[in-house]
């Protein structure tokens, strides 16, 4: 406890109450005598209240009326000097001030002016040393701290006229509260060990806690957003019984991006606008299994298994060229190739990046990630994939699937996923899928009543839809907040944002 | 996807009905078209006639026009019957020369009578031309399309390979004549950079450019450039001759189709197509343009329920053809066949996976029955070994208080080599051909430079920073079928007032911890056990000198030891590289160790 603080019980001990704390300690500012109080009301020693006085003190100007009388009685005491003045000549006189005074005077009806523009003192003024200057005495009267006569229409007046400023005065009427003493007993913040052993905090008195408040953060680390999104993802694939495929490897031929997945080499897909190429390496080599490759051939050139193809010349060189791969279908294929082997029903997910080359803004990097899966199954139907798509969908709180035919070179039937969206207000596209092409499946040597449903997504997409990101560089990339990643909370995918 | 613009008032008349605008949305999406936006709003300002911008599937080339979009969305609602395209008897024929083989071997030819154009049809004739060479044609590389006004030029035509020089006439749109040379020189001027220009590679450094000259040596065009102004067309155009020269003969074809199918609406024989001869003796290609010989693709019932669950008789299936334009004739031999009319507009069916495909359209996506033929086999799931390292890792990590990021896998070549101060013997880094920008180069050979431009964009983060990151890194290799292979890395940094190697070595130790892997000292000596320890190596240049160390781990006990990463104070020039005024450490290891 603090002297002051001690001197503060002593006092109201002795007065029974401090009626003004500021005028018993004018040296103490009124924050830090707030504090003391407060604390003293903590321990319920006192009781105290706030009251705000407002003051005025004078300006230079004011001063000055003071000393000199006011502007009006200045001027008026010139014009009877002279006994007319023209208006013009006032500002000689008196400066800037002149043209203050000449209206007060006007208005107080101490001068009038003569059609010559000229100004004397009214007949009603028996003599100018007995006006009543209220300006100075009103100053005078503020100066004592005495407002007794003066309405607030005057201060205003005053203050507009800058003479006065106003100064707020805080002080603090103090009463004694409930354990009033004039000794002090600690109070303890903390539970300490010590305490608990001894047993001593039985007789100790503990700080109130201040429940309006916020702990300290502890020091924690953070998974990526975007990853905790691909987890819930794998979650739901796992769920439902899919193996992820090995997705990693981003650097794939001609041939397994594209031609395996029927994509014509003229197809714009495969243009240097939108796929990246690489210069080291260039060109790799083909797959061992020379019927796929020669099956592709036929399917692309002039058709085979029930297909008329694409007629066109193919070049085997055009597979060769390595990409980046542009999408994770290509891992796929393969996968379905080796299917071929030992052909059953399988279900294979992955999700990973994908690369386009494409110019990056708001919703365009030139890598993403892809969510893939592919089921394969005897004589499924294009029903199954609706159903599929739509319990699959379901495990992430998305309901109510819509189908829209669209166009795949490697599916066929191809079907856009939509979904009404209670946030935007519309059907949004969620996602893609279809049956694999019957023509790409065979020259795999998968048999012919086995069906291969695919569908995919951007993992980015519903990840900024469902978390409000506008810029897909703020969830993906170096551009990405720390501070984001850290207060991200837990990603729910069947948790309802729009409730 | 190429999106076309309609005017909506034209295409609303020729669908014979006003739609609101959920009404089209729905028809759009039933059939399988996007409606992309609709500028009623915006021309009610501006004033112009309101259009629909519509975004068609890319193999659907006979939608590319209103007429197409009409036709077809009247056949989807049973308001109109396919048309049948008739051929007159040829009058003319286009000779082709031998020398066209070294420029552009293919062209054919059509000829249509009697066309009243009006100034609706006649923009949709150029437009759809402008469609065709933007997509199928791919800017004309592969097909270049030249119509002519067939009253200003008289057959038999000619295609040619000439020198450009001895190639001279007034291009369309010009007033003075130029040589096939000059016309080059014109087209590369800057101000035809996004006009013609940009076809101008297609024959610029050929000895011989292909021209199509009339009868009386009349040039009527040099394609994939220009046409010729003496033949152009105009709105009082009756008789339009259609030529077409293209590397690629199958699309050739079907350029030639869609065109005349389009248009032959408007001439005064309905859909009758006058067909031009072709000879073209040197490569075998002599033929009749076009040829409307009606396609025919036989597929079974059975194939059709059994794809889409249902059980629908011959004739429900025809009917839900009918809506895609197919003509389907249930087989009088074969109750399980149905005879499939192909017309000359659907080039997109290459198997009869395409007309499933149509029957489910024709049938509603939406209507079709849930499906339960799904195998109840029990599948095992289980994620992919690396994977499962991975989560490993990040989880531990982020216990350890670091913040998981995820740059990009592609960087450019300096942040990959010169700024970690390590010179690219190219043996390791996959390098791409044609980035669009210089910030993706290379495919990153380390987490570090994402990981440092992360904190560079974060360098206003309170500190220390520490992130991690466990992402893939790719190297080339030739004995691989692709050249190349993904390694998974983890790694991380701290980045601080000071260095503070031992930070980022007790995570080290934290990690290795995980993974039942005990630090050994002495480098190992001391056991022959599982463990790992770290040893220096002045060769690795990111680090400042005397502070880098490589990360050696023996697997199991009495194992030869393996250098899986590397560990150090980060050299000052490295940061600077990256524009952080900050000290750090950094630590990456190879993830497969783990496997």
């Amino acid at each position: 406890m603090s002297d002051i603080q001690l001197e503060i019980l002593q006092k109201v001990d002795k007065l029974g109450q401090i009626d003004s704390t500021s005028e018993l300690y004018p040296d103490i500012d009124s924050q830090t005598m707030a504090a003391y109080l407060n604390s003293l009301k903590s321990h319920d020693k006192i009781d105290f209240s706030k009251k705000d006085t407002i003051f005025y003190t004078l300006t230079k100007e004011g001063d000055d009326i003071v000393s000199n009388g006011s502007h009006e009685v200045k001027l008026l005491k010139l014009i009877e000097q002279f006994g007319k003045l023209q208006i013009k000549e006032v500002a000689n006189h008196l400066g800037a001030n002149g043209k203050v005074g000449q209206a007060r005077a006007f208005k107080n009806g101490w001068i009038v002016k003569t059609p010559e523009n000229e100004l004397k003192v009214s007949e009603k003024v028996a003599d100018v040393n007995q006006v009543e200057d209220q300006t100075k005495e009103q100053l005078e009267k503020i100066r004592q701290n005495n407002l007794s006569g003066i309405n607030d229409k005057d201060i205003a007046d005053l203050k507009k006229r800058k003479l006065i400023t106003p100064r707020k005065e805080t002080t603090f009427k103090v009463v004694k509260g409930k354990d009033f003493s004039t000794e002090l007993t600690k109070l303890e913040t903390d539970i300490t060990a010590e305490m608990v052993a001894s047993g001593s905090y039985k007789d100790l008195k503990f700080k109130d806690f201040n429940f309006n408040s916020q702990g300290i953060d502890p020091q924690s680390g953070a998974l990526h957003p975007l990853n905790k999104v691909r987890e819930e993802f794998r979650q739901i694939f796992f769920s439902m019984g899919f193996t992820e495929m090995p997705s990693n490897q981003y650097v794939e031929s001609g041939f397994w991006n594209f031609d395996t997945l029927y994509v014509p080499q003229q197809h714009p897909a495969r243009d240097l606008q939108d796929t990246f190429y690489l210069k080291d390496p260039i060109r790799c080599d083909l797959p061992t299994d020379r019927e796929y490759i020669a099956n592709i051939k036929a399917v692309h050139e002039n058709g085979k298994f029930d297909s008329i193809g694409y007629r066109y010349d193919w070049n085997e060189e055009e597979c060769q060229r390595l990409v980046l791969r542009t999408h994770t279908t290509a891992i796929s294929a393969a996968m379905l190739h080796k299917l071929a082997e030992d052909p059953k029903p399988t279900r294979l997910f992955s999700i990973d990046r994908v690369f386009r080359n494409e110019a990056v803004d708001a919703t365009h990097l030139a890598e993403f990630h892809q969510v893939e899966g592919v089921l394969a199954d005897y004589n499924i139907t294009l029903g199954d994939l609706i159903q599929f798509m739509e319990d699959f969908f379901a495990k992430m709180g998305v309901t109510g699937l819509r189908f829209k035919p669209t166009y795949n070179p490697y599916t066929e039937p191809s079907l856009e996923i939509y979904s009404w969206h209670e946030g935007l207000g519309k059907w949004v596209e969620i996602g893609n899928s279809g049956m694999f092409r019957p023509e790409m499946l065979e020259s795999m040597g998968l048999p012919k009543d086995m069906r291969v449903l695919g569908w995919g997504l951007s993992l980015e997409r519903p990840t900024m839809i469902k978390y409000k990101v506008q810029n897909i560089r703020e969830l993906l990339g170096h551009k990405v907040s720390l501070d984001f990643i850290e207060s991200n909370p837990a990603a729910r995918l069947d948790e309802d944002l729009y409730e | 996807m190429p999106t076309i613009s309609v005017n909506k008032r034209q295409l609303f008349e020729a669908l014979g009905k006003n739609y609101s605008n959920e009404e089209f949305d729905e028809l759009c999406f039933e059939f399988g078209v996007e409606l992309d936006e609709d500028t009623t709003e915006e021309a009610l300002k501006t004033g112009e006639e309101p259009e629909l911008k519509i975004e068609i599937g890319a193999n659907r080339y006979d939608l590319l026009c209103i007429e197409g979009i009409a036709q077809a969305l009247n056949e989807f609602l049973g308001n109109a019957e396919a048309p049948e395209y008739k051929l007159s008897k040829p009058t003319t024929k286009l000779i082709i020369e031998e020398p066209t083989t070294q420029i552009r071997s293919y062209a054919s030819a059509a000829i249509l009578r009697n066309v009243t154009f009006t100034e609706a049809n006649y923009a949709s004739f150029i437009s759809l031309q402008d469609k065709l060479h933007s997509n199928l044609c791919r800017n004309r590389t592969l097909v270049a399309i030249g119509t002519h006004d067939l009253d200003t030029i008289k057959g038999p035509f000619h295609y040619r390979a000439e020198k450009p020089t001895d190639i001279k006439f007034v291009p369309l749109n010009q007033s003075k004549e130029y040589n096939g040379a000059e016309l080059i020189e014109l087209y590369k001027q800057p101000e035809q950079k996004n006009n013609l220009g940009r076809f101008v590679h297609i024959i610029e450094d050929s000895p011989v450019f292909p021209v199509i000259y009339d009868d009386d040596n009349v040039v009527c065009s040099l394609p994939p450039l220009i046409n010729s102004d003496h033949s152009k067309i105009s709105l009082d155009t009756k008789n339009i001759f259609i030529e077409i020269t293209a590397t690629d003969k199958t699309k050739s074809e079907v350029v030639l189709d869609q065109i005349v199918a389009m248009f032959s609406r408007y001439c005064e024989d309905q859909f009758t197509v006058e067909p031009v001869e072709i000879v073209s003796e040197h490569n075998n290609q002599s033929r009749t343009t076009p040829n409307f010989n009606a396609r025919t693709m036989d597929i079974k019932v059975d194939y059709i329920n059994s794809c889409l669950g249902l059980t629908l008789t011959p004739v429900e299936i025809a009917a839900n053809l009918k809506k895609m334009s197919l003509k389907a004739t249930p087989s009088s031999d074969d109750k399980n066949i149905l005879h499939v009319e192909i017309p000359i507009t659907r080039t997109d069916i290459l198997h009869p996976c395409d007309i499933m495909e149509d029957a489910a359209i024709g049938y509603g996506y939406n209507n079709l029955p849930k499906g339960n033929q799904l195998s109840n086999a029990n599948f095992v799931a289980s994620p992919l070994p690396i994977n499962k390292i991975s989560d490993i890792l990040r989880i531990a990590s982020s216990q350890a208080s670091w913040l998981e990021v995820l740059p990009l896998t592609l960087c450019s070549h300096d942040e990959n080599f010169k700024f970690l101060r390590i010179q690219d013997d190219n043996t390791k880094a996959v390098k791409l051909a044609n980035p669009k920008t210089l910030e993706y180069q290379v495919v990153r050979t380390s987490l570090l430079p994402g990981i440092l431009k992360t904190v560079k964009e974060n360098r206003k983060h309170s500190l220390p920073i520490k992130v991690f990151e466990t992402g893939d890194v790719v190297f080339k290799n030739d004995k691989l079928e692709r050249r190349a292979f993904n390694q998974r890395h983890w790694a991380a940094i701290y980045v601080g007032k000071t260095a503070s190697f031992e930070i980022i070595q007790g995570l080290l130790g934290k990690i290795m911890q995980t993974f039942r892997t005990q630090w050994l000292p002495d480098y190992g000596s001391g056991s022959s056990g599982r463990g790992y320890w770290i040893t220096k190596d002045d060769s690795l240049t990111t680090y400042f000198p005397g502070r880098g160390a490589k990360i050696m781990f023996r697997h199991k006990d009495g194992e030869e030891a393996k250098e899986i990463g590397h560990i150090g104070v980060l050299h000052p020039e490295v940061m600077s590289n990256f524009d952080i005024p900050y000290a750090g450490s950094y630590v990456e290891i190879d993830c497969e160790a783990f496997l």
